[in-house]
C-alpha cells in the first residue's frame, strides 16, 4: 500500500507487520516516534504484543535479551546516548546467539550534546558482532527491518541485526512509501522457532562462564558466520524482491559505477544526495559514481573490491571519526586494496555532516573537486574557521 | 549422584568454597520454588561457581547475561512468557549477591518492581563484593574491614551502615518483603513458597556468611549466621502488602560481640568499646524498630 509516511512511522509499519512478542524502549530523541507508532498498535489492539516502558536503554536491551532468550521475537530501538548506554548489553547478546532486531535512529554522540544526525554512534559498536545495515531512505528503512528479522533468525546465523537509519533526515522525514502486505510478510518471514531456549520442559544454561579453554572458539564462531552472513544476505533479498518487487543487492548498491572514473562511497541518506549530483554532473559529461554500502557488518570486502577495482579516484564519506586515526570506513576500504592486482590510484577521505551539519548539493560537489591526485587522508568539509579563531 | 543430590535442583559437583552460605541458600531456594522455575541470574561468585563451561549444577532452566541486569532479563522473560500464556504455570527468580542487588543491579530492580512484574527477586547477602577479593559494597555493615575498606590507624573500616534494601523494596508498595537466614532453612524455603504464590514483584534478601570474606572457620556458617539474627543485627522480617506480618523474635538478644569476634573482619574493633557500643546501638536500634524482643514466657502465663 502506497502513500506519504513518516520514517518512524514506516518502521513502526515494518515492525508491526513482522508480529515482535516482546518490545522493550526508552525514549531518545530522534527515535520516539518509532516506539510511539508501535505503542498505539498494541494499545489499540492491532498488534498483539508484550510492550515494556523501561527505565534505561540497558533494561530495554536486557529485556529484549531475556525475552529472545524465551525463544520469541523481540524489537527494541534507541539512539547515540542510549545505543552505549545498551554498549555491553549489544555485546552481550551477539554472544549469546540472540536474534534480537533493532534500530538505531542515528544520532552524533555528546559532548558537546547534540540531538542530530551522524553515524559516530553505530560505527562505534562496529566491533559487537551485530550485523550493521545502513538505509538510504524511508522505503529501504522500512523494508530492512523485515530481511533483518529473516536474517537474524535464520537457523545458520543466529546474530542480532541492527538497521541504522539516520536520525531526523530519515525518522522525521516524510516520503511517499509503499508498505508491504502482511499476506507477503507473512510468507517471506516464517514464526521464530527455536530449540534452543529458556523452558522447564528441557532446562538449559545460558550465559556461563567461559575461561581461556573455550572463549576464542565462542568468538570464532561468530566470525565464521559473519561470513555466512554475506553469502546468506544476496538469497535473503532475492526473496524478498521477488515477494515485495523491489531491485535491492542488500550489500551494496553501485550507482552509474561501470565507466566511472570518480566515485563517491557512503553509507546512508547521504547517497539520495550524492546521487542528485552524479546524475548532474554525468549530465554534463563527467563519468561519476557512487558506491553505497548497504552492509557494514560484515564488511562486503569482494563485492567492494569488485565495485571499485576499475575506478581510477574514489572519495570515502565519513560521517563518523575514529579520533586520533584515520576515518572509519575510509580506513577500511582502503585496507581492501592492499597489495591487490587492481586498485583505485587514489582514495581520499572526507569527514562530513557530524552533529547534523547539512551535507547540501555544494558539499558534494566540492568533495568531486577536491578529487584530484592529491590524496587526501581526513579532509572535513564545510568547516567553518570562524570558529576555530575563538581565542580562549 | 546420590539419590539425594537427585532431588536437588542445584547439583552438587560444583565449585563453591567450603562452607559458602550462598551456595546451601541458593539450593534451598531453588529446591522450594521447584523444578517449574526459570532463573536469571546476575554475575557474582554463584554464577562462577555453578556454570562454568562445559558444566552446569542447574537442573532448571537458567540465565546469566550481565553485572547489574538480571531483573530487566527476568521482566524480559516475564513478558514472553505472557505473550506464551505460559505465566501461570512457570515462576520466574532474579537472584544477584548484595553488589548486584543493592548497588549496580538497583536500577534495573527497582524498574522491575515499579512495572509489576510476577518475579521474586532473591539477593544473597554476604556483605561485601566477594567474586572480585571482598571490597566494600552498599550492604557491607557498619565497621566491616574489606578490601576496599580496610581498617588502618585513621579508620575502623566500613564508615556507613547497610543501605536499607528491604526498606527500599517496600517503598515500591511491591505485595512481599522478607528477610531470612541461611541459619533458618526451613525459614527460607517457607518464605520462597509464600512469595511465589503471590502475585507481583517480591523481594527476598537472605543473609549467607561467607567464611572467606567474613574470615571465620566454614564450619562456623550456620552459627555465624545465627548469632546475626540473635543478636539483632540482621533482623528477620516479613511484610506483606507493606504491613510488618512476621518477626523472629529473640528470647534474649546475644551481646553483638559474641557475633563479631568469630570473625577476623571484625577483629580491629574487639579492642575499642566505643566502636562496639557503636554497633550494639545498630542491633539495639533494630530491635526496637521490628519489636524483635519476646515477651519473657512468664509474662505470659502471669498476665
Amino acid at each position: 500500500m502506497k502513500g506519504y509516511l513518516e520514517g518512524s512511522q514506516a518502521v513502526a509499519e515494518a515492525v508491526a507487520l513482522c508480529k515482535p512478542a516482546v518490545i522493550a524502549a526508552y525514549p531518545i530523541t530522534p527515535q520516539t516516534h518509532i516506539p510511539e507508532g508501535l505503542s498505539h498498535k498494541v494499545a489499540d489492539g492491532k498488534l498483539r504484543c508484550q510492550f515494556v516502558n523501561v527505565e534505561s536503554e540497558h533494561s530495554a536491551a536486557s529485556v529484549v535479551l531475556g525475552a529472545s532468550a524465551c525463544g520469541v521475537r523481540v524489537y527494541t530501538a534507541t539512539s547515540s546516548q542510549g545505543l552505549f548506554l545498551m554498549g555491553e548489553v549489544l555485546f552481550n547478546i551477539a554472544g549469546m546467539r540472540l536474534p534480537v532486531v533493532l534500530t538505531c535512529a542515528n544520532r552524533a554522540m555528546s559532548a558537546p550534546i547534540n540531538i542530530w544526525n551522524d553515524q559516530q554512534d553505530s560505527v562505534s559498536l562496529r566491533d559487537s558482532g551485530w550485523v550493521q545495515l545502513y538505509v538510504e531512505n524511508i522505503q529501504e528503512a522500512a523494508d530492512f527491518h523485515i530481511m533483518a528479522y529473516r536474517l537474524a533468525e535464520d537457523r545458520n546465523i543466529m546474530l542480532p541485526v541492527m538497521v541504522c537509519m539516520d536520525g531526523y533526515t530519515l525518522t522525521h522525514g516524510v516520503e511517499n512509501a509503499d508498505t508491504p502486505e502482511q499476506n507477503g510478510v507473512d510468507r517471506f518471514l516464517p514464526p521464530y522457532k527455536t530449540n534452543y531456549k529458556l523452558d522447564p520442559e528441557n532446562p538449559i544454561t545460558m550465559g556461563v562462564l567461559g575461561d581461556p579453554d573455550c572463549y576464542t572458539e565462542t568468538r570464532y564462531a561468530i566470525s565464521e558466520t559473519h561470513k555466512k552472513v554475506l553469502k546468506t544476505i544476496p538469497k535473503i533479498v532475492e526473496d524478498f524482491n521477488k515477494i515485495f518487487n523491489r531491485s535491492y543487492n542488500g550489500l551494496i548498491e553501485a550507482y552509474r559505477l561501470k565507466d566511472a572514473e570518480r566515485a563517491i562511497v557512503a553509507m546512508g541518506s547521504v547517497c539520495g544526495t550524492v546521487k542528485e549530483v552524479v546524475d548532474s554532473l554525468r549530465a554534463k559529461g563527467k563519468k561519476v559514481g557512487l558506491l553505497k554500502i548497504s552492509t557494514y557488518r560484515p564488511f562486503p570486502v569482494q563485492e567492494i573490491y569488485e565495485a571499485l577495482k576499475g575506478i581510477s579516484k574514489i572519495a570515502v564519506l565519513d560521517r563518523a571519526l575514529s579520533l586520533g586515526s584515520y576515518a572509519p570506513l575510509f580506513s577500511e576500504i582502503k585496507s581492501i586494496f592492499f597489495n591487490r592486482k587492481k586498485s583505485p590510484r587514489i582514495i581520499s577521505s572526507f569527514i562530513v555532516g557530524l552533529g547534523g551539519r547539512d551535507i547540501t548539493k555544494e558539499s558534494i560537489k566540492e568533495i568531486f573537486k577536491k578529487l584530484t591526485t592529491k590524496e587526501l587522508t581526513g579532509e572535513f568539509i564545510d568547516l567553518k574557521p570562524e570558529l576555530l579563531q575563538e581565542k580562549l | 549422584m546420590s539419590e539425594q543430590d537427585k532431588k536437588h535442583l542445584l547439583a552438587s559437583g560444583h565449585t563453591a568454597c567450603s562452607g559458602c552460605g550462598q551456595a546451601i541458600a541458593a539450593r534451598l531456594v531453588i529446591d522450594a520454588a521447584g523444578s517449574n522455575t526459570i532463573i536469571a541470574n546476575n554475575t557474582g561468585c554463584l554464577e562462577v561457581f555453578t556454570t562454568k563451561y562445559p558444566e552446569s549444577s542447574w537442573e532448571v532452566p537458567w540465565i546469566h547475561s550481565l553485572f547489574e541486569n538480571a531483573a530487566a532479563v527476568a521482566s524480559g522473560i516475564e513478558a514472553a512468557l505472557k505473550y506464551l500464556g505460559k505465566k501461570q504455570d512457570i515462576n520466574v527468580i532474579c537472584q544477584a549477591g548484595d553488589g548486584g542487588t543493592a548497588d549496580i543491579g538497583l536500577q534495573a530492580l527497582s524498574g522491575m518492581w515499579e512495572r509489576g512484574h510476577d518475579c521474586l527477586s532473591v539477593c544473597y547477602d554476604n556483605e561485601a563484593y566477594m567474586n572480585t577479593g571482598i571490597q566494600r559494597s552498599g550492604l557491607t555493615p557498619f565497621d566491616t574491614n574489606t578490601t576496599t575498606s580496610p581498617s588502618g590507624s585513621e579508620s575502623f573500616g566500613n564508615p556507613r551502615p547497610k543501605k536499607p534494601m528491604p526498606e527500599i523494596a517496600k517503598s515500591h508498595n511491591i505485595p512481599y518483603v522478607a528477610t531470612a537466614s541461611v541459619a533458618f532453612p526451613l525459614d527460607i524455603q517457607k518464605k520462597v513458597k509464600k512469595a511465589l504464590g503471590i502475585k507481583g514483584p517480591k523481594y527476598l534478601q537472605i543473609h549467607v556468611p561467607c567464611p572467606l570474606g567474613w574470615r571465620h572457620k566454614p564450619g562456623l556458617t550456620p552459627e555465624v549466621a545465627k548469632l546475626a539474627v540473635l543478636t539483632g543485627l540482621y533482623p528477620i522480617i516479613e511484610y506483606e502488602s507493606g504491613k510488618l506480618t512476621q518477626v523472629r523474635k529473640i528470647s534474649k538478644p546475644s551481646p553483638v560481640e559474641d557475633y563479631l569476634k568469630l570473625q577476623g573482619r571484625f577483629k580491629h574493633v574487639l579492642n575499642s568499646s566505643e566502636e562496639i557500643k557503636k554497633i550494639q546501638e545498630i542491633a539495639n536500634q533494630n530491635i526496637e524498630k521490628y519489636n524483635l524482643l519476646a515477651q519473657p514466657i512468664s509474662d505470659k502465663v502471669n498476665p
